[in-house]
Parts: C-alpha cells; structure tokens; sequence
C-alpha cells in the first residue's frame, strides 16, 4: 500500500502506470477491440495501385503492403510484447536471483566459480549473443523468449550476489545459524523475502530491456515470425517501404518507445521507493 | 600498481578464453549445419560428408576447440567458409568503418550528454530540468533501430541533407553516429547532472562564488572538470555497449564495419566469421572495462587509495 501511494505522488511514475494499464488491457481485449482481425488481407485494405492505404476513417492507422489492418496488429502484437516481456524477464529474473543468490551465499571454490562465469557473461555482447542464438535456431515466440532470458539474466546476477553477500553478514542471519536453522530456512525465509524489492524493480525494468529486445530481434527478422503479429516484425515487414508508407514504421516504433518508457518510469520510482539508499537527488 | 595490472592482464586473457570456449560450444550445439550450407539445397549425403570431413567439421568437439585454439594463439582465427579468405584479414578490412563509428558516436555521446547534464544540473529543479530529464529517460527507452529509422526519414528521405546510407564522406557518418550518440546521450545527462549537483553543492564552490567569479567561470572551469570524472569511467563500459549494438546500426544504415560482416555471415553459418567478430567484441568490451578501471584511479587522485 505504501508503495502504491508513494507511486501516486511522482508524476511520471504515474504516467507510465497509466501506460502500463493501458498496453495490458488493450492486449487483453484485443479479441474484442481489435476492428478487423489481424491477419486478414482485405481487398479493399490496398489502393487501386496496390499501395497500403494510410490512417483514415474506415483503417484508423492506415493498412500494411498486404492489406491487414494496422490498428489490429498493434493490438494483437501488444499480446506478444507482453508475452515475452513477462516471460522472458520472468525467467531471467529467476536465473538471476538463483546464481546471485548461489554465488553470494555459496562460499568458497563454488561461490567463486559461479560469479567467475556471471563476470565472463558480463563481456560477451549480450545483443551479438542473442543475434546469433535467435538466427541458429529456429525462431518462434518461445525460442525468443528463451534466447532473451538466457542474455539478460546477467546483471540480476550481479546486483543479486552483491545483496546476498551484505545479507548473509548481518547479525540476524548470524544469530539464526547460532540457533541451529538450515540452509533452507536461512535462505528461504530470511534471505529471500530481503531480495524482494531487488525482484520487484528488476522484473519491472526489465520488461523494458525485453521488449526493446524482442522488436530489435524481430526487426531484423529473427524473431517472432509472421503472420503472428509482433511490433518489431511489423517494422520488419515494412521498412523497405517506410518511405512512401511512414505510417507503418511509426505508430509501431511509437507503441515499442511507450511501453519501454513506460516500463523504465515505473522501474525507476520503485526503485526509489523500495531502496532509499538509491533514492535520486534533486 | 604493476601487480593490480599484471593480475587484471591475465584476468582479461582468462575471460576472452572463456568467451571462445562458450561461443564454441553453443555454434556446435547448434541445429544449423554449415556443411549442408555450402554444399546447397541439392547436394547429396556424400557431398556434405565430404565437406565436414574437409572443415574438419566430423572431428570430436574438444579436438575442433583445441585446434581453433592453438590456431588462435598463433593469431590465426581461420578460415571462412564461404568467402574463402582469413578472417582476421575481413575483420582487419572492416574494422576501420566500426572504429570510426564508434568513435564518432562516443563523440556525440558526450557532446549531447555532457551539455544536457550541465544544464539540468544548474537549472536543478526547475521545468527545464525536468524536461531535460525526461528527454534523457526518452532517449534511454528507445530502441536504436528505431531512432535510426526515425533519423533517415527526417534528414535523409524528406530533407535530403545526408545521405541514405553507404560509406565514405562525413556526411555519410552524421547519421549513424548520432543515432549511437542519442541513445548513449541519456545515461550521460543523468550521470552528468547528479554528480554536477553533487560538486555544485562543495565547499570551494561557494568559496568560489563568495570571491565573486562569474557563474560561467564558476561552472566551466570548476564544477566541470570534477563532475565529468565519473564519465570518463563510463566511457570504457559504453564501447562494449556499442559493440553488442553495432549489427542494428550496421544493417540500417548499409555501414560497412564488423556488424555487417557479422550479420552476412550469421545468414550464411560461416562459424569461423561468428567466431572472430565475437571474440573482436569480447576483446573491445575486456579492453574497454580495463581502460576504465585504470584511467578512473589515474585522473581521480580521490580513488586512487581504495
């Protein structure tokens, strides 16, 4: 509750919050929003010429070089975005705190081995990686997901085995191991619950990184494939015709720019909120 | 100093060794076959076993790492599959157009950067600052191929003042170099802005405005110069930011540097070209980290006793 109060005094915060609400219930409704559905190549969705038709009354944000209805796919590609974004980060999230926290409580010769490899991740080019494990494998929306989590895990990590160090020095905890409790219930009930805030901004601000992931995997064609409809593919599908046709790199460019700093806006006033020692200046 | 270096020296070499080795295994892990690429939709079963056993593609996964390894600390990153030549000669041939990129962007990075964050700083609190701000938070949101896309339309398709895309005069280097330099741009104006604040609120700050220097001079020739500190550490992590993103940047704007060669060759499972321009990219971001490590403590005598 304190959150969502303090959330409610930053504009900004609230503004993305806005934008967050909006992006996920329009993905939701999509089915029931959505005027036409998005695959289909009308017949009059082209001109006489064959050249996409821009925004007007019958197709508010235009149509695409095949016909189908710009405003449809954006709201069906939302349902990708969000997707992957919760997916993806999801489970880079997980990855994230499992080695982080391993790493840090872990002492010794495997503690060190586990953070030796996050630091050896942390200079492989994380965008070239996922380029080319996307392009290798065959791409669906999972297989993006999966390559996205499998980068962006990374700085969790880090972040993750730095708390989970300072954590595991503090009296409460050494108190608990003098009293006896496991692993488990250090771990679990003690070390856990104090990486929640870490968990929660992270989650958040990571959607962000994920989905401008995704639209640049898809952009480049590999990844979500069409006719599923993603933001980036849509850009993909069109951008040879961007001149004549600027309608359709646009309003996707502009719905993946919205979310991304949507996401960050609410990321960022957590992180305020939550942690007070990052708490900004000015 | 020589011992911190020699350990950081022989940390870097273990991490680059590390990069080959994972970048290796996951190539070989993976479903896409190179034999089958060079030998074409119609070859038969003979002719793609033919060609494994010549790339040596059917030995044991340990004995393909050793050789690649002890070929690479001869220098030698091989051959590539499909055009046939050294690698290190195609990245050699392709890095001058990354490096000018990058460069050229890093400048532009910082000449936005630092100037947004200077004004917010002493505008601190006020609408400019914020709009400052939140153009900084906009800049950091966007995807890169986006502002590429967004830049050529502009000024490229409907003003006509730089070209499209290609390679060779400075008006071919505006474009690309400002997109890289946009993106970077709002992490700077943050950084810059809050260490600004911090230095603005010293002691010999006020010492310097109570003996009656002008506002300018005060912020110039003072505040700057400590304010940026933190910057130039940055600048060492932003290169292997800008490695990663260099394909996007590459392949919308036709740049003729190491992301294109990395891109062409990802199309056609020329592992050996994968290889290169990976360990190229390591080596930029190992090379960077270090340069950042070591330049911070050399122009901030404050880190220098940690």
């Amino acid at each position: 509750m304190r959150v969502l109060k303090e959330l409610s005094r930053q504009p900004a915060a609230l503004f993305g919050l806005a934008i967050v609400l909006a992006v996920v219930i329009l993905a939701l409704a999509a089915p029931l929003i959505a005027p036409y559905s998005p695959d289909e190549q009308m017949f009059d969705g082209l001109t006489l010429e064959g050249a996409p038709i821009g925004p007007g009354a019958q197709f508010w944000l235009g149509t695409d070089t095949l016909g189908r209805d710009l405003f449809s796919r954006l709201l069906y590609g939302a349902r990708t975005s969000l997707v992957i974004g919760i997916v993806a980060n999801g489970v880079a999230v997980a990855i994230g705190l499992a080695i982080g926290i391993a790493g840090g409580y872990l002492r010794g010769l495997s503690g060190n081995l586990i953070m030796r490899f996050t630091d050896l991740m942390m200079a492989f080019p994380a965008l070239l990686l996922a380029i080319v494990l996307a392009a290798l494998l065959k791409p669906s929306l999972w297989i993006v997901a999966l390559v996205i989590a499998l980068v962006n895990w990374v700085q969790v990590a880090r972040i993750v085995y730095t708390e989970t160090r300072g954590l595991s020095e503090r009296d409460f905890i050494l108190a608990e191991r003098a009293l006896g409790a496991g692993h488990g219930r250090i771990l679990f009930l003690h070390i856990l619950p104090h990486l929640m805030p870490t968990a929660i901004v992270w989650g958040t601000l990571g959607i962000a990184t994920t989905v401008l992931l995704e639209a640049t995997l898809s952009f480049l064609g590999i990844g979500v494939q069409p006719p599923q409809p993603s933001w980036g593919n849509i850009i993909f599908e069109s951008q040879s015709y961007f001149q004549a046709a600027p309608w359709l790199v646009f309003f996707p460019g502009a719905v993946i720019l919205l979310t991304a700093l949507a996401f960050n806006l609410v990321g960022d006033a957590l992180r305020d909120i939550l942690d007070p020692t990052q708490r900004g200046r000015g | 100093m020589l011992a911190v270096l020699a350990r950081r020296l022989v940390q870097s070499v273990l991490i680059l060794l590390g990069v080959a080795a994972i970048t290796f295994v996951l190539l070989y892990a993976l479903p896409a076959d190179p034999a089958r690429m060079i030998a074409g939709r119609s070859a038969t079963a003979a002719t793609v076993a033919n060609i494994r056993h010549e790339l040596g593609l059917d030995q044991p996964l340990l004995q393909q790492f050793g050789t690649y390894l002890s070929h690479l600390l001869e220098g030698n990153l091989g051959r590539s599959y499909a055009q046939k030549t050294e690698v290190a000669t195609l990245i050699a041939a392709r890095l001058p157009a990354t490096l000018t990129l990058m460069v050229a962007g890093i400048f532009m990075e910082l000449v936005i950067g630092i100037t947004l964050g200077v004004i917010a700083a002493v505008a601190r609190g006020g609408a400019v600052d914020r709009l400052i701000m939140m153009t900084a938070f906009v800049g950091v949101s966007a995807p890169q191929f986006i502002v590429a896309l967004f830049l050529l339309y502009v000024f490229a398709a409907t003003l006509g003042w730089f070209p499209m895309s290609g390679f060779g005069t400075a008006a071919h280097l505006v474009l690309p170099a400002t997109t890289l330099g946009i993106l970077g741009a709002g992490w700077y104006a943050r950084i810059v802005r809050s260490a600004m604040i911090d230095v603005l609120n010293q002691d010999y700050i006020r010492t310097a405005r109570a003996k009656g220097l002008s506002g300018a001079r005060i912020i110039l020739r003072h505040a700057l110069p400590n304010a940026i500190l933190p910057v130039i550490a940055m600048i060492g992590i932003d290169i292997g930011q800008f490695m990663g993103g260099v394909v996007v940047v590459e392949a919308v704007y036709g740049w003729p540097g190491i992301g294109q060669l990395a891109w062409q060759a990802i199309q056609q499972v020329d592992i050996p070209i994968i290889m290169g321009v990976t360990l190229t990219s390591a080596l930029a971001i190992v090379i960077g980290n270090l340069a950042a490590d070591l330049i911070a403590p050399a122009v901030d005598p404050r880190i220098r006793s940690h």
